[in-house]
């Protein structure tokens, strides 16, 4: 079965220009630069990286909130970057949203009966009032929220809560697959369970399939069948979580994994290599391995020749020309297996 | 935890702010002690009273118009009582603080090593060139690359986490007794944290001072902490060393916390990978708290958390319970009504994988839960 979408050598570069009357350009901040990944019927793929990586740029240019620069977008075959118009309008009707901030993702000034039933206006469904109203009071009780808070507003809601409006906003056109940017981190830790669980009960449900961004590890271990790490607009590594956590051949993502701080004081001690400096900026990333000013591995081909992204014989795909060992993941305490 | 005189004694502080609602009782009695070189970490979530409990410790809530009771005791003077002025001589001198985020911390116009000279300068006698030295010393404590050029530079030249190194430079200018550090890692990302959280052990040990770490995330207390105090509602309602808080906590809220985070193995924390497999799908789903965190203006009766809590009995509502010596556990204390038998059970169905439910089956409760 060919995969629900298809994302190949998918670039996003943003112009950085100079100039009041006439701007012209002076250069380019690749935010996503070449990047290619399935997304499986029916499976969770998470998206991890530290800020500035590029995989919130490549959720909106997914969901075409940005137009990309070069490179496809296949959407069941059908290449969606340059859909316009009413097809495009079909396209996102399969692909729906939910953002990380529960405060500024919904109108303040509506009620939580209109945000949620905002989709269907937009397409032109259940025209009756009382026929959408019921729609919208189902879409609230499939995601927790009590129905007859229908004309409540959101300043009403707590944080969690009000993710359950967006989550139910995404939900009710009856999308095949939903893209969540960070869902939960922006709440605490008792409301987030709320939340994992609820999107993890409607994946199953519904059939959904589900791209996950978020920075945090362990959520995503929790949430995804599979993961992609990406760095400075990259893929790095990518693939099954279990493979993923088990084994990791990219450096990077061994000190990603290395770096998570774990609730088990017994675990301490191990030999923690911390990465040194910081992410270098994406107007002007180093040449050909991306990470290898960074990495405790690099030699001197990592600086010449840009590395593919191949299977790495552990069941991930890595872009690396010096692998780590099972040894050296030992040594560094990150195989969570 | 060590014996002797604390650094840092609170007792019963009470912190209210009035307001047009009513009165948000932020922080509602709450006591503890941090001890020399030791680190203390304070989690709590959203409105825990954690960060509130921590600035009135430097007298930053009393223009809030807060009503503060109660005794923080340092040095032996009681900083809740003590004029300001000389509070001023101590913050930023005995005690420092660092703050979660440094780019609005740091002084947008003024270069890096001026804040830091202003700093010191604020607190010793020092002419402008000892204390420059100083501050390139620090900077480079701190790790700060070619701190002699850096030392010039505006913040907005740091990157984020260079941005809280300066901070820590500047909180360490006046070789502080006390380290009150505010989720110090929450804006950073999980490498640039590791490495904070490296240097403010490493300087610990170089400087032996104690710290006080205020967060929300388990893993970061559980890495950095001695001590440890969970707060809920404006109370600590369990304290204890990071070891025992993690292998026999006590209190029906950190088992709650637990069981409702995600681990690096996928599956929930306690819970074996072998009961993870097996079962209905959803066995190894993550066991959220119920219901959401109380009002502080009104908080419920009793337990402040008895609305949540899966095990409270009916008189959970009307007794408010005291934070009480674990029996049998060391420097273990926890706000718990139920009996300490059957917490001890009800804790080991839990760390067995079983749910809440399921746990209350197995342990005969005195009377069925609310």
């Amino acid at each position: 079965m060919s995969p629900l979408i298809e994302v190949r050598d998918l670039t996003k570069h943003f112009p950085i220009t100079r100039g009041i009357l006439v701007q012209h350009k002076v250069g380019a901040v690749k935010a996503v630069d070449g990047v290619s990944f399935d997304v499986n019927s029916g499976e969770t793929l998470g998206i991890v990286g530290e800020s500035g990586c590029g995989k919130s740029t490549t959720a909106r240019l997914m969901m075409r909130l940005l137009d990309s620069t070069s490179g496809e977008i296949r959407f069941e075959g059908q290449d969606i970057t340059a859909l316009e118009g009413s097809d495009l309008k079909a396209v996102r009707r399969e692909m729906q949203m939910i953002f990380q901030d529960p405060f500024s993702s919904v109108n303040p000034r509506k009620t939580v009966g209109s945000i949620i039933g905002e989709p269907f206006a937009i397409h032109k469904l259940y025209k009756g009032t009382g026929e959408r109203k019921r729609e919208v009071q189902d879409l609230m009780e499939l995601v927790g929220l009590n129905p007859e808070h229908y004309n409540r507003y959101p300043h009403e809601f707590s944080g969690g809560q009000r993710q359950r409006i967006g989550v139910a906003r995404a939900l009710a056109l009856k999308p095949k697959v939903l893209i969540a940017d960070e869902p939960v981190s922006a709440l605490d830790v008792s409301i987030q369970a709320q939340v994992l669980n609820l999107l993890r009960d409607l994946q199953r449900t519904l059939g959904l399939t589900v791209v996950f961004i978020a920075h945090d590890l362990s959520v995503v271990r929790h949430m995804c069948d599979r993961v992609a790490v990406m760095y400075l607009g990259k893929i790095v590594e990518v693939g099954k979580s279990d493979a993923l956590y088990d084994f990791p051949r990219h450096p990077y993502t061994g000190a990603l994994l290395a770096a998570v701080p774990v609730v088990d004081p017994s675990r301490h001690g191990t030999k923690r290599r911390l990465l040194t400096g910081d992410v270098p900026s994406p107007a002007n990333p180093p040449v050909a391995c991306r990470f290898h000013t960074r990495c405790p591995k690099a030699q001197e081909d990592c600086s010449q020749v840009e590395p593919p992204l191949q299977e790495g014989g552990s069941g991930t795909v890595v872009a690396c020309h010096h692998k780590m060992t099972r040894e050296e993941v030992a040594e560094i305490g990150v195989s969570w297996g | 935890m060590s014996t002797g005189e604390p650094l840092l004694r609170v007792e019963n502080l009470k912190v209210d702010f009035p307001g047009e609602d009513g009165v948000v009782h932020a922080v509602d009695g709450v006591s503890y002690e941090v001890h020399e070189g030791r680190t203390l970490g304070i989690v709590g979530e959203s409105g825990s009273g954690k960060t509130v409990s921590s600035l009135t410790t430097l007298g930053l809530t009393r223009r809030q118009g807060a009503v503060i009771s109660g005794k923080i005791m340092f040095d032996g003077r009681d900083l809740v009582t003590l004029p300001e002025d000389e509070l001023r001589s101590i913050r930023g001198n005995d005690i420092a603080m660092i703050f979660q985020d440094p780019l609005s911390s740091l002084h947008p116009l003024y270069r890096v090593g001026d804040q830091l000279v202003e700093a010191v300068r604020a607190h010793r006698e020092m002419s402008k060139q000892q204390a420059r030295e100083r501050a390139v010393e620090l900077l480079g404590l701190v790790g700060i690359p070619d701190p002699r050029r850096r030392v010039d530079e505006y913040p907005h030249e740091f990157s984020g986490g260079m941005r809280q190194r300066a901070m820590i430079a500047m909180a360490l200018m006046n070789d502080p007794k006390l380290l009150i550090a505010d989720e110090p890692t929450t804006a950073l990302d999980v490498t640039v944290q590791a490495q904070i959280l490296a240097l403010m052990e490493r300087l610990q040990s170089e400087l032996g001072m104690a710290i006080m770490i205020i967060t929300h995330d388990l893993g970061v207390v559980a890495e950095m902490a001695d001590d440890i105090a969970v707060m809920y509602a404006g109370r600590i309602v369990e304290t204890t060393t990071a070891e025992r808080l993690f292998s026999a906590p006590e209190h029906p809220y950190t088992w709650g916390l637990l069981r409702s985070i995600p681990t690096m193995e996928g599956y929930t924390w306690g819970l074996m990978k072998a009961m993870a497999s097996e079962g209905p799908p959803g066995r190894q789903d993550l066991v959220p708290i119920p219901g959401t965190p109380p009002s502080l203006i009104n908080p419920p009766s009793g337990c402040h958390f008895h609305p949540r809590c899966p095990y409270s009995q009916p008189e959970h509502t009307r007794v408010d319970p005291p934070l009480e010596p674990v029996p049998g556990g060391e420097h273990h204390q926890v706000a718990c009504l139920l009996e300490s038998d059957i917490r001890r059970r009800l804790w080991e169905q839990l760390r067995a994988g079983q749910t809440p439910a399921e746990a209350i089956a197995e342990v005969e409760m005195p009377e069925a839960p609310l």
